[in-house]
C-alpha cells in the first residue's frame, strides 16, 4: 500500500490549538471561571496585603503567584476535554504524531496563559497601584512571552502525564507547582526591574528573561519528546 | 472509482485487509493472544465473539498498530504489523467504549478537527456527515446534547472523515438502546456495501451476529472458525 504523508507536525498542532481555542469559546470556562477566579486571587491578596508600601513591593510576585494557580486551572480543564470522551487515546489511536500534540496544547494553553496574564498586570495597576513605565514595555513584553512559553511548555507535559492517573487534580499541582518555581523567580524579577521595584531598573530584568528562554526551550523540547512515552504508559 | 472506504491498495488484486498468521502478542508476561490466524477480506463484517478475556480486544489491538506482534506474521492494509504500526494506525479506526468526540464542539466541528489531521477536504468532510446521517439537522448540535446512537454514528462519522479503511469496533452496541442499535446496524451495513471492511467484537452474539457476514470464535487467545 502507499505510504500516506499526513500533514506536518506543525499544521496538526495548529489543528489542535484551534480546536482547544474552539472549545473554549463555546464553553467560557475561560472568560466565565479562569479569570474570575485570577481577579478574586488577587483582590484576595489586596485584603491580607493590606499596606501599601507592602503590595507595591510584592505586586509583581502576586501577579505570578496568581498565573500559577490559574494555570493549574487551566492546565486541568485542557486536559479535561481530552479525556472526557477518550479523544486523547483517539488521537494516539490514529497516529496522530504525540508531538503535534504537545505542541498544539501548548500553543493553546499559551494563548489563554497571555491573556491572562495581561489582565493579571491592568489588575495590579488597578489594585495595587502599579505604574508601567513606557521605556520598560519591551521587557515586560519579553518576559510575558518568553514565561508563558516555559509556564505552557510544563504545564501540558505534567497535564498529560497526570491526565492518565486517578487523582489527577491532586497529583497536577504537586508535579507542576515545583517545577514552573523558576519560572516564577525569574519573572518576578523581571517585572520588578520593569516596575521599578525597590530601585530596580530595567537592565537588572533582562538576565532573568534569558532564565526564561532557557527554561522555556529546555522544558518545550523535552516535552515534545518525552510527552508520547508519557501518553502512551 | 475508489467509494469512500477503499483505497488504490486495498482494491487492486485479492489482497486481503487483514491477514494474520501464528500472531502471537505479549502483554506483560501473559501471551494474550497466542497464535492467532484471521483473513479478512474487503467489504466483509467479521465478529469476533468469544468470553471476557479470550483476547478479542487484545486481537482488536494489535490489528490497530497498538500493542506489538511478539512472534507470528500479520498484515494489514499491505502494510507489515511488525514494522509499520505507526503507519497503520493512520489507517485504521479503533472505536471502543468512548467515543472520541470533544463533547462541546458540534458534530461538524468534530468531523472537521479529525478529517482535518489528514488534510480531508471540505467535500469529503460533507460526504463522511452524509452518509452517516450527521448532516442537516444535526450538524451544528454540540455532541454533548446527542444520543448515545448519535455520539455513536457522529464518532464513525470521524472515523470516515480521516479515511480509516478497517474498522474496529469494539462492543459497538454496548450503551444504545434497541432503535440505536438498529440504526448503528444498518449503518454499518451500508459502510460495508460501499467498501469498508469491519471487525466487531461483541458479547452480543445474537445481534452482532445478524450483524456479520462471517463470524470467528475467540477462545483463550486463539482463533478459529
Amino acid at each position: 500500500m502507499s505510504r500516506r504523508a499526513g500533514p506536518s507536525i506543525w499544521r496538526v498542532a495548529r489543528l489542535v490549538a484551534a480546536k482547544d481555542l474552539r472549545i473554549e469559546w463555546h464553553s467560557r470556562v475561560f472568560t466565565n471561571q479562569v479569570l474570575p477566579f485570577a481577579g478574586v486571587t488577587m483582590v484576595i491578596f489586596a485584603f491580607a496585603l493590606d499596606a501599601d508600601v507592602v503590595l507595591e513591593r510584592v505586586a509583581p510576585g502576586l501577579v505570578w503567584l496568581a498565573t500559577m494557580f490559574s494555570l493549574l486551572v487551566l492546565v486541568q480543564r485542557a486536559f479535561a476535554i481530552e479525556t472526557d470522551d477518550g479523544a486523547l487515546d483517539a488521537m494516539r489511536v490514529a497516529g496522530i504524531d504525540p508531538r503535534a500534540i504537545y505542541l498544539g496544547k501548548a500553543l493553546g494553553l499559551g494563548a489563554q496563559l497571555l491573556v491572562l496574564e495581561l489582565v493579571l498586570l491592568f489588575a495590579a495597576v488597578v489594585l495595587y497601584g502599579q505604574t508601567v513605565p513606557l521605556e520598560s514595555t519591551a521587557l515586560l513584553a519579553a518576559t510575558l512571552i518568553s514565561a508563558t512559553c516555559g509556564l505552557s511548555a510544563v504545564g501540558t507535559l505534567y497535564g498529560g502525564l497526570a491526565a492518565g492517573f486517578r487523582g489527577r487534580e491532586t497529583l497536577l499541582p504537586l508535579l507542576t507547582l515545583p517545577a514552573v518555581a523558576p519560572v516564577l523567580i525569574g519573572a518576578t524579577r523581571a517585572v520588578e526591574a520593569a516596575l521599578g521595584t525597590a530601585g530596580a531598573v530595567v537592565s537588572d530584568g533582562w538576565p532573568w528573561v534569558g532564565l526564561l528562554v532557557v527554561f522555556a526551550v529546555a522544558f518545550g523540547v523535552g516535552g515534545s519528546l518525552a510527552f508520547g512515552p508519557l501518553i502512551d504508559e | 472509482m475508489d467509494t469512500p472506504f477503499t483505497s488504490d491498495a486495498t482494491q487492486a488484486g485479492d489482497r486481503p485487509v487483514l491477514r494474520l498468521v501464528d500472531a502471537v502478542a505479549v502483554l506483560g508476561q501473559f501471551p494474550a493472544l497466542a497464535g492467532a490466524s484471521l483473513r479478512v477480506e474487503r467489504g466483509e463484517i467479521v465478529l469476533l465473539r468469544g468470553p471476557n478475556g479470550a483476547g478479542k480486544t487484545t486481537l482488536l489491538r494489535l490489528c490497530a498498530g497498538l500493542v506489538p506482534l511478539s512472534r507470528g506474521s500479520g498484515e494489514v492494509l499491505g502494510l507489515d504489523l511488525a514494522t509499520d504500526r505507526e503507519e497503520i494506525r493512520r489507517h485504521v479506526g479503533l472505536l471502543g467504549h468512548q467515543n472520541g468526540l470533544y463533547l462541546d464542539l458540534s458534530v461538524a466541528e468534530n468531523v472537521e478537527f479529525w478529517g482535518s489531521t489528514v488534510g480531508a477536504s471540505t467535500g469529503e468532510l460533507q460526504a463522511a456527515m452524509n452518509r452517516l446521517g450527521v448532516a442537516d439537522r444535526l450538524a451544528d448540535v454540540p455532541v454533548r446534547k446527542l444520543s448515545a446512537g448519535q455520539k455513536r454514528r457522529t464518532a464513525l462519522a470521524c472515523l470516515v472523515a480521516r479515511r480509516a479503511q478497517l474498522w474496529l469496533l469494539d462492543e459497538p452496541h454496548a450503551g444504545l438502546d434497541a432503535s440505536a442499535r438498529d440504526e448503528l446496524d444498518a449503518t454499518l451495513r451500508e459502510a460495508a456495501r460501499q467498501g469498508a471492511t469491519i471487525v466487531v467484537a461483541s458479547h452480543e452474539l445474537e445481534r452482532a451476529g445478524s450483524l456479520a457476514t462471517r463470524s470467528v470464535d475467540v477462545v483463550a487467545g486463539q482463533v478459529g472458525r
